[in-house]
C-alpha cells in the first residue's frame, strides 16, 4: 500500500523528515510513535498529500507521488485528525459535511450512503442535521471518521485521533477503529505520541525521532517490553508511568 | 399558540431536515443580538432611517423642492417642523428625501466593495504566492491614499453625480474589506477542515467560495457596517463640495455646505442635516457593535 | 491523620445566563499535609474544584458552600486583602500551559525572584539568589543562563519547571497542580515529576493534583477523588483504587488502553 524510500520533508528551514524509509502493506496497521518535534506529524501529511516539500521516493495506493503542487486529490486516501474542534467546518451541517465528499466525485444515492455512514460510526439519525457545537468531542470525531470513509478509501491516515478526547470516549473511539478496519479491510498509519494506544491498534510500529526512525518492531514485541534502541526503552520507561520516591 | 410552536421547532435538539437546521441556526443568531441593546438600539435607528426614506412621499408635508419665498430661513415652528432653509423649503422635508440619497448611495457603495473585498482578500490569501502579492501590493495602492482625497479625485475625472459619487467610494472602501478577509483566509487555511477538504477532491474555487469565504464574511459585514457611518460621511464631504448629488436634489452633504453662512443666526440650516447624519452614522456603528459581537466565531 | 489543611463542605458552583447550569453540586472533602488526587473526565468540575479553593471562579459563576477553610482560616468570610495574602504565599497554584501562566515580557528568573518580593520575603539582591536556588532545586541545567531568558526561549518541560519554582518560592502549604504534566511529552513529564515528588516531601506540603489520568494520580498521590459531572463518586486510598466499587470508577480503569498480550 505505501513504499517510501529517503523520505525527506522539510518545514521552512528545518528537516522534519530525515531520509525515511518504511512500506506498509494492504490492510496493515502501522503506527508511528514519537515526542513532539519528532516529525511524525509532517511525515503523515506527506503521505495524505497535504504538504508539499519532500524529496524521495513515494508510491501510494498504486500511485506515485510527485513533490510539488498536485492538482485535486482522488479521495484514494484519507484521514482523521487530532482536534474533534478543528477538523469539522464550524458552519457546515453533518449531513453537509458528508455529502461534499460525494457531490466533488458525483456519487449518487447521498442520501441513503449518509444515513449508513452515520450507522457505521455509530451515530443517531437524529444527529444529521446538527452543527458540530452541538456536538460533544466524541460525537464529532465520529462525524470525521464517517466522512474519512465515506468515499470507501484504501487507507485512512489517522493523526493522534483520540489525543484530544475524554479517556471513556478514547476508549470506544479506538474500539470503533479497530471494528472499521476488520470490517473494511483498511490499511491504517496510525500516528501518536501514546505507546499503550499504538500498540492496542496496530501491527507494527516505528520510533521516531528528530525526524528519523529510530527502531522499527511489531506491536507483540512493544506490548512485551522488548526494545532494542535505548530511546524505545526510555519511552517505555517513561510510558509505564511515575513510580512516587517514598 | 403558533409562536410557541414555531420556537419548539426552531429550538429543536435534532433538527429533521436541512433547511430546519439552517433556519433554527438564523434564529439562534437573531435572539442572541436581539440581547444585545447597544445593537438593537442601532438597529432601530438604521430601520426609521430606511423607514423615513421609503416613506418619504407620506411622511414628507411638504415637496422637498418647493419654494414659498416668503418662508425664508425660517425657525422651526409647527408648520415647519425643522425649519426652512435659504430658498424656502422644508428642511424636514428635505431630510426625508435626502435619506434616500444618503441610503441609496451607501447601499450602492456596500454592493460594490464587499463582494469585490471579499472576492480579492480570499483569493488573495488562499492562493499565496504571486497572485497575493500582486494583490496585496494594489490594495497597498488604494489604502496609502486617503480616502476623501482618493474619491475627490475619481468624482473629479468622472464628473459629478450620485453614480459616479458611489462609484468612487467604492473604489475607495473595498481594500480594507480585501486586508481583513485575507487576514481570517490566512487563518483558516491551515485548519484541518481545509485540509479534509482537499483530501476530499475539493478544488482551490470550491474551497474558498464554500468553506471560506462564509467564514469571512461575518467579520466584512462588521467591518462594513462599522464603514457605513465613514462612508456617510465621506458622501456629506463629496455633496459638501458640490461633488455628489447635484441641487436641487437634497443631500444631508449639500444642505450643510449651503446652511454654512447662516450658521450664526439661522443655525438649524446646517445643524439639522448635520444631526441627521450624526445619528445615522450612530445608528451603523452601534448596529456594527452588535454584529461583531453576535458574529465573532470564538464566541461560538 | 495530620490536621486538617483543608476543609470544603457543600461547595456549589452555578452558572446563570441563558441557560443555567450547576457545575459543582455539594463538593465536600478534607484533607491534611497529604497528596490529594482529583480525576474526572471534562466537565467533571475538577478544575473548577482547584480554583474554587482558591476562591478564584470563573467569570459569571456563583460560588457557595457550607464550609470553605484553609489551616483554620475561614475563606467564605475573609476579605479580598486576605485572600490575596493567602493565594502565592500559602497556596500555589500550577497550571498546565507555562505558555500561558508565565508573564512572556519579563524574564523568566526575574518572575521567580518577583515571587519572593511580592510577598515581602526578601530585598532585590537576595530574591535573585533565592531565584537562582531555586532553578537549580528544580534541576535546571546553567540557572545564571536560563535567569536571564524569556518564556519563549524555553522549553515547555523548562516552562512548567520555573512555574513550580515560581509556585513553590514563596514557601506555601498547599500546591494545587492542574494537570501539570497533561502539555509535557511523556520522557519530560517523568523529570516534572520527580521535581515535584522531591518538594512536595522535602517541604512537607500539601498538594491537590488533579489530572484526567487515573494511573498517574493512583502513582503519585495517597488518596483518590473521582469527580463526576459535579460531584465526588469515589473516595478512597491510592493503593486501594483497583478495587473500587463505583461504576465510573470501574469504566475509567475499564478504558485505559491495554497492551495486547504477545
Amino acid at each position: 500500500m505505501i513504499e517510501a524510500s529517503a523520505l525527506t520533508a522539510r518545514f521552512g528551514a528545518t528537516t522534519a523528515v530525515d531520509q525515511v524509509s518504511f512500506t506498509v502493506a494492504d490492510g496493515e496497521a502501522f503506527g508511528v510513535v514519537g515526542e513532539s518535534g519528532s516529525g511524525k506529524s509532517t511525515l503523515l501529511r506527506v503521505l495524505a498529500g497535504l504538504h508539499e516539500d519532500w524529496s524521495g521516493r513515494l508510491v501510494v495506493a498504486g500511485a506515485a507521488r510527485v513533490a510539488g503542487r498536485g492538482g485535486a486529490m482522488s479521495g484514494a486516501v484519507q484521514m482523521v485528525f487530532q482536534d474533534p474542534y478543528g477538523s469539522l467546518h464550524p458552519r457546515h451541517s453533518v449531513d453537509r459535511a458528508l455529502g461534499e465528499p460525494l457531490a466533488i466525485h458525483r456519487i449518487g444515492d447521498a442520501a441513503a450512503r449518509i444515513a449508513a455512514a452515520l450507522a457505521a460510526v455509530g451515530l443517531e439519525r437524529a444527529q444529521r442535521f446538527r452543527y458540530p457545537h452541538q456536538l460533544s468531542g466524541g460525537q464529532r470525531q465520529r462525524v470525521a471518521i464517517a466522512r474519512a470513509l465515506i468515499l470507501e478509501p484504501k487507507l485512512v491516515l489517522l493523526d493522534e485521533p483520540t489525543s484530544a478526547l475524554d479517556v471513556t470516549v478514547q476508549a470506544e473511539i479506538l474500539s470503533l477503529l479497530r471494528r472499521l478496519r476488520r470490517e473494511r479491510g483498511l490499511t491504517y498509519v496510525l500516528v501518536s505520541h501514546n505507546l499503550a494506544i499504538v500498540a492496542e491498534l496496530c501491527d507494527r510500529v516505528a520510533v521516531m525521532r528528530e525526524g528519523r526512525f529510530v527502531e522499527e518492531l511489531s506491536a507483540a514485541a512493544l506490548a512485551a517490553g522488548e526494545a532494542r534502541h535505548p530511546y524505545t526503552q526510555e519511552l517505555l520507561r517513561a510510558s509505564r508511568g511515575y513510580r512516587r520516591q517514598r | 399558540m403558533r409562536a410557541a410552536a414555531w420556537h419548539d421547532w426552531l429550538t429543536a435538539e435534532a433538527p429533521g431536515s436541512a433547511r430546519q437546521a439552517r433556519l433554527a441556526e438564523a434564529y439562534r443568531l437573531l435572539r442572541a443580538f436581539a440581547r444585545h441593546r447597544a445593537g438593537m438600539t442601532g438597529l432601530v435607528i438604521v430601520l426609521l432611517l430606511v423607514a423615513a426614506a421609503i416613506l418619504a412621499p407620506l411622511l414628507a408635508r411638504f415637496s422637498p423642492s418647493a419654494q414659498d419665498l416668503a418662508l425664508r430661513l425660517k425657525p422651526p415652528d409647527a408648520v415647519h417642523w425643522l425649519g426652512t432653509d435659504e430658498l424656502s423649503r422644508d428642511i424636514f422635508s428635505r431630510l426625508l428625501y435626502g435619506a434616500r440619497v444618503t441610503l441609496g448611495i451607501v447601499a450602492l457603495v456596500t454592493a460594490i466593495s464587499a463582494p469585490l473585498g471579499l472576492a480579492i482578500g480570499c483569493t488573495a490569501g488562499y492562493a499565496g504566492g504571486i497572485l497575493d502579492a500582486g494583490l496585496m501590493r494594489l490594495t497597498d495602492v488604494f489604502l496609502s491614499l486617503p480616502r476623501l482625497i482618493l474619491a475627490l479625485a475619481l468624482v473629479a475625472a468622472l464628473g459629478p453625480g450620485i453614480g459616479n459619487a458611489a462609484l468612487a467610494m467604492a473604489l475607495v472602501a473595498w481594500p480594507p474589506y480585501a486586508r481583513v478577509a485575507r487576514a481570517e483566509t490566512l487563518a483558516l487555511r491551515g485548519s484541518d477542515f481545509i485540509a479534509a477538504a482537499r483530501l476530499a477532491g475539493a478544488s482551490p474555487a470550491r474551497i474558498v467560495l464554500r468553506h471560506i469565504m462564509p467564514l469571512c464574511l461575518a467579520s466584512v459585514i462588521v467591518r462594513v457596517s462599522l464603514d457605513m457611518a465613514g462612508v456617510i460621511l465621506i458622501a456629506a464631504g463629496l455633496g459638501f463640495l458640490g461633488l455628489g448629488a447635484q441641487p436641487p436634489t437634497p443631500e444631508w452633504g449639500a444642505m450643510i455646505a449651503a446652511g454654512r453662512r447662516y450658521m450664526l443666526d439661522q443655525w438649524w440650516v446646517a445643524a439639522m442635516p448635520g444631526l441627521a447624519i450624526a445619528v445615522a452614522s450612530l445608528g451603523f456603528n452601534l448596529l456594527g457593535d452588535g454584529l461583531r459581537d453576535v458574529l465573532d466565531p470564538k464566541q461560538r | 491523620m495530620s490536621a486538617a489543611l483543608l476543609e470544603i463542605a457543600e461547595l456549589r458552583l452555578g452558572f446563570g445566563g441563558d441557560r443555567p447550569f450547576e457545575a459543582l453540586s455539594g463538593v465536600g472533602f478534607t484533607m491534611g499535609r497529604e497528596r490529594l488526587g482529583i480525576v474526572g473526565e471534562s466537565g467533571s468540575g475538577k478544575s473548577l474544584t482547584g480554583r474554587s479553593i482558591l476562591r478564584l471562579p470563573p467569570p459569571g459563576a456563583v460560588m457557595s458552600a457550607r464550609r470553605l477553610s484553609f489551616d483554620g482560616i475561614d475563606l467564605l468570610t475573609a476579605g479580598e486583602d486576605a485572600l490575596r495574602a493567602l493565594r502565592g504565599r500559602r497556596i500555589g497554584l500550577v497550571l498546565q500551559d507555562p505558555r500561558f501562566s508565565l508573564n512572556p515580557v519579563m524574564a523568566v528568573g526575574r518572575q521567580i525572584a518577583e515571587a519572593y518580593r511580592a510577598h515581602g520575603r526578601a530585598g532585590a539582591r537576595e530574591a535573585r539568589e533565592k531565584a537562582l536556588a531555586m532553578l537549580e532545586a528544580v534541576r535546571i541545567r546553567e540557572p545564571g543562563r536560563v535567569f536571564d531568558l524569556y518564556p519563549h526561549q524555553i522549553s515547555g518541560g523548562m516552562g512548567q519547571r520555573v512555574m513550580i519554582a515560581m509556585m513553590l518560592a514563596p514557601g506555601p502549604d498547599l500546591l494545587i497542580a492542574d494537570e501539570p504534566t497533561s502539555a509535557l511529552d511523556v520522557t519530560v513529564a517523568i523529570d516534572v515529576l520527580s521535581i515535584l515528588d522531591e518538594e512536595v516531601s522535602r517541604r512537607g506540603m500539601g498538594l491537590v493534583f488533579i489530572s484526567h489520568d487515573l494511573d498517574l494520580v493512583a502513582g503519585f498521590c495517597d488518596r483518590v477523588l473521582v469527580m463526576e459531572r459535579g460531584r465526588i463518586v469515589e473516595s478512597c486510598e491510592a493503593a486501594a483504587l483497583e478495587s473500587a466499587e463505583h461504576p465510573y470508577t470501574r469504566r475509567l480503569l475499564a478504558s485505559r488502553p491495554r497492551r495486547r498480550a504477545s
